[in-house]
């Protein structure tokens, strides 16, 4: 039986074995080769691997192109400012000799409209993908899901001029409202006679229309994940569908809700032509507060798009500006991707 | 047996720490005694649980017909029969999971304690936490500790209680899970082995006090030993809770069960009761040959 089953080289040295020793003993140490038994690929696998290789590794050369590129081009701007000062300066004055310019102010306002934006959308999209996962038939979900899609379809640009020609005027009162109730709050103060238009608070509510999409699918995405079993169970135990929604789906879906949130924002921060449109592209100045509800501020990417084609300094210090965008918006990118991989719901999901 | 003996010692002496001068008595009267009040919760003891004449669909396909089936106060009731004949759904229907699938549908009364389940005004929540079930795959809250498990039932039902480490204890006593887990409550729940999650999901069930306990096989992800402690667990509700398992082993099922129905459907056809009665007799002189051939394991 045993000698049935070896090959030629091992079959004479086990039967010597065998025949002085009935009783089992360790195998003998043989020389053993070992046969390489990898799939030969065919000519066309290997040219159809080659163009897929060849795809994928240009999305990553894009990658180095754009960054190499930003890097290149604002090296004038940022060796006469300095990185630090640039990075730490709030004022963008080219008007004078030499010009006085930094990033600060931009960003100031781009987290900002992105924070407003994450804040208004993320509970926006789980209560959207809740009624889409929990509480749609098969068919309502389907006419859900495409809805949400379509709000991905439109134009960044429509989203922008509908904020500025219709929703800003509509938005002005809730403004009004929030600064008389929550003034104290110092970022909800507003200024005698200060206009309450074109402020980065209406920019973001435009911002989360836009992001709403993404985060949606995504914490849907998560959702739809949550294993049947645990919901049975909920249910079982005389649990209503809200209270199984809180103890089974929403806990599994934090680590989804958490990333996608993230990527939302990662989106807000870059968004360019509605804020361009929206806000009066000011950069925040140093030591004054911030006050969301007025006329004001300026985002990095607004303020390119509203810059853009001055002169070679000038525009060597927007691409400095966009080179910290890009930095920043790449790494918000990377932890969404890492928490919801990381999540125990998120396993599934690629975003 | 002497393992049931060791066990029943053991149980014994936790509570004693709590109960004190109670000690003495025999484990389930013990558990018994002590109960904690839930402010909200089911009415105290067993309850009977009868279907007349009761029919499931899945859509357009009639999947179960005119079941009548009696599961009396405080016994165990088996329901076995091969594959894909409804015993599943049938047990789905006495606690009202059935209608968590789009477009099912059922005919008939389900009464519990001679009350219909379906009745207009009765909520499917009330019904539920009246009537537990235990699932063929152990599926604890995995975020959740063992503690919070077993007490996720008064949460979802929103009962109150105010001696949860009492109910938690008994809980898990009654399942044959506290002596395991005594040392480590605040651990996590998905953390524990397959047959140590099955107990917990048992001891989640039981710590809201159901009248009913429905078990879809709850033994077959199980391997033996744990398999005989939830049997064991079975045995020791006896007289508290009405027990109604489905399951595809016929010695589990002549093991713990009281009663026994056997459910058939032939191809395309709709599953029915083909036989029910006492499960001795039902095992050793059966009425229908179909029973003879399944209980013999000719088929099936």
């Amino acid at each position: 039986m045993l000698l049935s089953q070896t090959d030629g080289v091992r079959n004479a040295v086990a039967g010597i074995a065998l025949e002085d020793n009935p009783v089992a003993q360790p195998p003998p140490v043989v020389e053993r080769t070992r046969r390489v038994i990898a799939e030969v690929p065919s000519t066309a696998d290997r040219n159809f691997n080659r163009l897929t290789m060849g795809a994928g590794i240009s999305v990553l050369l894009l990658l180095l192109l754009v960054g190499g590129f930003l890097l290149i081009q604002s090296s004038d701007a940022l060796s006469e400012t300095g990185i630090w000062t640039f990075l730490t300066r709030t004022e963008w004055r080219t008007d004078v000799q030499p010009a006085r310019i930094g990033v600060l102010g931009l960003l100031a306002g781009t987290v900002l409209v992105a924070v407003v934006a994450v804040g208004i959308a993320v509970p926006l999209s789980v209560l959207c993908a809740l009624a889409i996962t929990e509480y749609s038939t098969a068919k309502r979900r389907k006419w859900l899901v495409g809805v949400v899609d379509l709000l991905a379809a439109v134009p960044s640009l429509l989203f922008g001029l509908w904020g500025f020609l219709f929703l800003s005027d509509k938005i002005v009162p809730i403004s009004l409202w929030l600064s008389q109730n929550f003034g104290w709050i110092p970022l909800f103060e507003t200024q005698e006679n200060a206009g309450l238009t074109g402020s980065i608070f209406i920019a973001g509510i435009v911002v989360a229309l836009m992001v709403l999409p993404i985060i949606t699918s995504v914490v849907r995405e998560v959702f739809s994940q949550t294993p049947p079993g645990e919901k049975e169970a909920a249910l079982a135990l005389g649990g209503t569908r809200w209270g199984m929604i809180r103890n089974v789906v929403l806990p599994f879906g934090q680590g989804g809700i958490i990333g996608g949130s993230m990527l939302g924002l990662g989106r807000a921060l870059g968004e360019t032509i509605a804020v361009a449109l929206l806000l009066p592209q000011v950069p925040q100045k140093l030591g004054e507060s911030i006050h969301i509800l007025e006329n004001g501020g300026a985002t990095v990417s607004g303020f390119i798009a509203n810059r853009a084609g001055a002169d070679a300094f000038t525009t060597s210090g927007l691409l400095a500006a966009g080179l910290v965008l890009f930095i920043i918006t790449l790494a918000t990118n990377m932890i969404a991707s890492v928490v919801v991989s990381r999540s125990r719901s998120g396993a599934g999901v690629d975003i | 047996m002497t393992d049931l003996a060791e066990n029943q010692i053991s149980t014994d002496s936790p509570l004693g720490e709590v109960a004190g001068d109670q000690s003495s008595m025999p484990s389930g009267s013990v558990a018994l005694s002590a109960r904690p009040e839930i402010i909200g919760g089911p009415p105290p003891g067993a309850a009977t649980l009868e279907a007349r004449d009761a029919c499931a669909w899945f859509g357009d396909r009639l999947v179960l017909e005119g079941v009548d089936l009696v599961m009396p106060k405080g016994k165990v009731t088996a329901l076995i029969g091969p594959s894909g004949c409804g015993k599943s759904t049938f047990l789905r229907l006495l606690n009202r999971m059935h209608e968590l699938i789009p477009g099912a549908a059922l005919d008939g009364e389900i009464l519990l304690d001679g009350n219909d389940i379906y009745a207009v005004g009765t909520r499917a929540q009330q019904v539920r936490m009246r009537i537990g079930m235990v699932f063929q795959k152990p599926n604890p809250f995995p975020a959740m500790s063992i503690r919070e498990n077993v007490l996720a039932g008064l949460k979802l039902a929103r009962l109150k209680c105010d001696d949860k480490d009492t109910l938690v204890e008994q809980s898990l006593l009654r399942a044959g899970l506290w002596k395991e887990v005594r040392d480590r409550l605040d651990s996590p729940g998905g953390a524990l082995s397959g047959g140590q999650q099955q107990r917990l999901c048992i001891a989640r069930s039981l710590a809201v006090y159901p009248n009913v306990l429905l078990m879809d096989e709850p033994c077959s992800a199980l391997d033996p030993t744990s398999t005989r402690r939830v049997e064991e667990t079975i045995d020791e509700l006896r007289g508290e809770v009405t027990v109604v398992i489905v399951t595809h082993n016929m010695q589990q099922a002549h093991r713990v069960s009281d009663l026994c129905a056997f459910f058939l459907a032939e191809e395309n056809q709709p599953g029915f009761v083909v036989e029910q009665g006492d499960t001795l007799e039902m095992f050793s002189s059966p009425r229908d040959p179909r029973t003879l051939d399944y209980v013999e394991g000719r088929f099936g």
